[in-house]
């Protein structure tokens, strides 16, 4: 890797300094205009009851929220470059520590669910290439539209319907064994193999038409060893990149299925510090996200290096728009 | 010699494609002796690179509508099943393309690239292939082959892909090897060094060679025999002294006087032959090249001229006129400055 | 070569099945005239069912009050989870309240307000990247800046935070889907200006003085306006799901509201006893997202052959 590579990863990293500044100071700024206090929110949700005006001074100030706004957010910063996120408001517990015992969930849902993905959409897409717009390529082409248009959480409740309430056979419910995993992995997965199928397909078609497939073609190779090391091989990088940035989505997006399946997650941490108005945790949140995210684009530029050799990170177009652009 | 290696029966090449049916390749009929180096010129357009893609069995069918036969060691290609064909592809017919750089895969390094053509046919171990495949690398003029090995295609200039290519083809002794203007995307001082190689080359493993060219006067330098070929047809065919001396068909002459002299006479060279080739997909009626041709009567837009014998069975023109037209004896200026 | 004209380049044939589209022409056509913009796209199946089904929804979502049977707020405690009836055509809900009015009128909650927020969002996006690309200098470079940043984090969670900080409601969650979704259009007018800006009608506008204002409006919008509406139908899209989503969650449109998603997520609670509720809104929000996806393939086809 040369000299130009490492300051293109460098320079990414350093991406995370106004990221983090931007979102976090968005989170501060929003929660202290939004209606009600969390003072009082706090107490409420402890005790069960509102605080006298006493009471609620004394909340207040044990979580600092009398000091104006830039002079906390300033704290928190300075307190975050240590790695402390502050305290939550609900749990009483160090932000970090709670994001950190989430985590491992979170991470094993979504690696399943990329693996689902992957499993579905990566067959399903040579195999509509190699059968280009005959009856098999428009029925996937149809199966995939359908797939990326249902919602994750219409279709985990429908396999909860078929696999728990109709079939009895997998639990609806909580973290344990891989028949707990394997619905909220096929809730989260299905949507984006839709679209990484769709990739796959296009990517495969355009590698097939390359001067380089007809030349693997005259030396005499097997047709499967065409399809698979210079077609399948060749098209591999943008599946590749975009199954990372998916990966970035499936961590976003398994709040909702986190929710449904009872999981455990981090998803479910901010969904509760959300209804409890839990600001750090919020804020937390967004930092441990941001850095995530950064770290994410950072192993998808490894990834485009390895898998080609002409790529050299210092001229090439930063992916940074690509993984924000979808939201659906 | 005990008859050809490959003979191409009335092949006939189309596909559908915006705008109508291209009808690339119709009715051509040729045959290549062991060893022999035949080259087939024309421009763009005129069914050249399509009749080669359709002896090695590479057109896209469907929907691309192959007709006729390609007859090698007694099979025909074109009914053959594909793993059968593989079994050809490579070992006993091998192919070249213009623009090499492209046709090398960027993702595999060069070395690999040569092992996979050897393996493709022989049972080898890696390791004999790499051995192999260096020495084939050394031989097609790569320097330093050894070290080149594990280099990637991006870092080769077009004439060392094209050698790399050159050595791909020959990686299993083919009989015969297809050129499809190799030396197009190349410069032209890199052109002769590439050109000379795979004749030397194909000379050593006693290959016959069809050489597909739009540059009439490169195949001066080494072929036996000559087709030119116009709108998917042969047009004239001839052992190659005969083509540039006693040329019969006009638009023969025509490529002819259009290309630069090396005395520099001659030099209006776009001038010699009005108006382009026709669109394959809307081929003129009769002979495709009547509204070029300058000589062109009634009968040249209505009736399809043949391929017919000239002098000898050995020199061949489709033209209603080559009688009127084609000089008996010797008479005709010599263009290239080639005869002694 | 014989010729200075480019002969047809046939020689070349296509390594890849050629394929008989309907429409071969290649790359952007920014200047194709509306009418036959219109023809193209009702003779693409693709686009006509996405359009239809979009149509159909639009219509029943407009048409609400006057079509559906029922107050959808009117409870019936006593008619709770009832089968379909000649009063109830799909049934009551969990309240007794009639499930066909909730879903027509939950298709204005959810349908019609993702439609808007996507126009809206498409304004302002267009706005900024319209200025970015074509002011350029500082006000492009601060405007970059902040898409940089704000594109880093996916927007699905942006939105969350937002609307997570400001407290649940769909005002809240509007005000949130505003915030974050405008910059993926600033990125791409301006990326689209920028092009345009090459073009050279618009150059000779430019040099001979026109003001600003007027070479956006008569040469670089109309070159812009292909790509932003397939963004726009894709994008309504992806609004609608994360809408939805956000709602069923709990964030968005709240309780006695109908909305598809906070519908779905009400009948979590009678799952076993009453699936056909969960499984009436999924489908329409299935539905409605199938018809925008399908109507953006479409016009990308017909805008853009060359990206199929």
């Amino acid at each position: 890797m040369g000299t130009s590579q490492t300051a293109h990863l460098v320079r990414r990293v350093l991406y995370l300094v106004p990221t983090w500044l931007g979102l976090s100071l968005l989170a501060f700024v929003l929660g202290n205009v939004a209606p009600g206090d969390p003072g009082r929110a706090f107490f409420t949700r402890t005790r069960g009851r509102p605080p006298t005006p006493e009471e609620l001074a004394l909340v207040r100030e044990q979580f600092n929220l009398d000091d104006p706004l830039l002079v906390r957010f300033g704290h928190w910063v300075l307190d975050a470059m240590r790695g402390d996120l502050g305290t939550s408001f609900s749990t009483r517990r160090p932000v970090t520590e709670e994001l950190l015992s989430r985590f491992p969930a979170t991470l094993q849902l979504a690696v399943a669910a990329m693996v689902v993905a992957l499993v579905i959409a990566l067959p399903v897409g040579i195999v509509a290439a190699l059968h280009r717009n005959r009856l098999i390529d428009q029925a996937l082409r149809a199966a995939s539209m359908l797939g990326a248009s249902m919602p994750g959480f219409f279709l985990a409740y429908l396999l909860i319907i078929v696999f728990s309430v109709k079939l009895g056979l997998l639990p609806a419910i909580g973290r344990g064994g891989l028949e707990n995993l394997l619905m909220p992995a096929l809730a989260l997965g299905l949507g984006e193999s839709a679209v990484l199928a769709r990739l796959m397909r296009s990517s495969l078609l355009e590698v097939l038409g390359e001067n380089y497939v007809r030349t693997a073609r005259a030396k005499g190779l097997p047709g499967w060893k065409v399809v698979l090391r210079h077609g399948v091989g060749n098209s591999l990088g943008a599946v590749v990149t975009e199954a990372a940035l998916t990966f970035g989505f499936l961590l976003a997006f398994s709040a909702i299925i986190e929710q449904i399946f009872v999981w455990p997650g981090i998803g479910r941490l901010v969904l509760e510090a959300i209804t409890q108005r839990d600001y750090p945790v919020i804020q937390g949140f967004v930092v441990f996200a941001g850095t995530v995210f950064v770290l994410l684009n950072l192993v998808v530029d490894l990834i485009y290096v390895r898998l080609d050799p002409r790529v050299n990170l210092g001229s090439r177009r930063s992916l940074r728009g690509d993984l924000g652009s979808r939201d659906g | 010699m005990n008859g050809p290696l490959l003979t191409v029966e009335d092949l006939a090449v189309g596909f559908p494609a915006a705008g109508g049916f291209v009808r690339a390749v119709n009715g051509v009929s040729l045959s290549l002796s062991a060893g022999e180096r035949v080259g087939i010129a024309g421009e763009s357009g005129a069914g050249k690179s399509v009749t080669a893609l359709a002896i090695m069995g590479l057109l896209p069918v469907p929907p691309t509508v192959v007709t006729g036969a390609v007859r090698h060691r007694g099979k025909d290609l074109l009914t053959m099943r594909e793993r059968d064909l593989r079994l050809v592809r490579g070992r006993s017919i091998a192919m070249i393309f213009q623009d090499p750089v492209t046709c090398l895969n960027p993702r595999l390094s060069v070395g690999r690239q040569v092992v996979e053509a050897i393996r493709a046919h022989e049972p080898v171990s890696r390791r004999e292939a790499r051995g192999q495949a260096i020495e084939l690398l050394g031989r097609a003029g790569i320097p330093a082959p050894a070290r080149r090995f594990d280099d990637y295609p991006h870092t080769f200039s077009g004439g060392m892909a094209q050698r790399v290519m050159i050595a791909i083809a020959l990686s299993c002794g083919p009989e015969i090897v297809l050129a499809d203007e190799p030396t197009t995307a190349l410069d032209v001082t890199i052109e002769a060094q590439i050109v000379d190689l795979l004749v030397e080359l194909c000379d050593e493993q006693q290959a016959a060679v069809m050489f597909i060219t739009h540059d009439l006067a490169l195949l001066a330098r080494f072929a036996d025999r000559i087709l030119v070929m116009y709108g998917g047809r042969i047009m004239e065919q001839a052992p190659a002294p005969t083509i540039f001396r006693r040329t019969a068909h006009p638009y023969t002459r025509g490529l002819l006087s259009s290309v630069v002299r090396p005395d520099g006479a001659g030099g209006a060279r776009l001038a010699t032959i009005p108006g382009a080739p026709p669109s394959p997909l809307a081929l003129p009626p009769g002979c495709p090249f009547h509204p070029r041709c300058v000589h062109a009567v009634e009968r040249c837009r209505t009736e399809v001229p043949l391929l017919l014998d000239v002098s000898s069975a050995e020199h061949r023109c489709a033209c209603h006129l080559a009688a009127e037209l084609t000089p008996f004896d010797a008479a005709q200026p010599d263009p290239l400055g080639i005869r002694p | 070569m014989v010729d200075a004209t480019e002969p047809p380049a046939v020689d070349v044939v296509p390594a890849t099945p050629i394929t008989l589209r309907r429409d071969a022409t290649p790359g952007w056509e920014p200047d194709l005239p509306a009418s036959l913009l219109l023809r193209r796209l009702l003779a693409d199946r693709t686009a006509v069912i996405g359009l239809v089904i979009l149509t159909v929804l639009v219509a029943a979502a407009v048409l609400a009050p006057w079509v559906a049977p029922h107050d959808p707020a009117a409870q019936d405690v006593l008619n709770k989870h009832a089968g379909p009836s000649g009063s109830h055509l799909l049934g009551t809900d969990q309240l007794g309240r009639d499930e066909l009015s909730r879903l027509l009128w939950g298709a204005r909650a959810s349908l019609l307000t993702s439609m808007l927020l996507g126009t809206a969002v498409l304004v302002i996006g267009s706005a900024v990247g319209t200025l970015a690309g074509f002011v350029g200098g500082l006000v492009d470079a601060i405007a970059m800046r902040i898409v940089d940043v704000m594109l880093a984090f996916p927007n699905f969670l942006l939105v969350l935070v937002v609307v997570g900080s400001l407290g649940p409601g769909l005002f809240n969650l509007s005000v949130a889907f505003l915030l974050a979704g405008w910059v993926g259009y600033a990125r791409v007018v301006r990326g689209l200006v920028l092009s345009a800006r090459e073009r050279p009608h618009v150059e000779t506008a430019r040099a001979l003085g026109f003001r600003p204002a007027r070479v956006v409006l008569r040469h670089v919008l109309p070159t812009v306006l292909g790509p932003v509406t397939v963004l726009w139908t894709v994008r309504s899209g992806q609004l609608l799901l994360a809408l939805a989503a956000l709602s069923f969650l709990g964030l968005g449109a709240q309780p006695p509201t109908a909305e598809w998603g906070s519908m779905l997520n009400s009948a979590r609670d009678s799952l076993a006893v009453n699936p056909a509720l969960m499984i009436y809104p999924g489908l329409l929000i299935t539905v409605a997202a199938l018809g925008f996806n399908l109507l953006g393939d479409g016009l990308r086809d017909i805008l853009d052959p060359a990206s199929r």
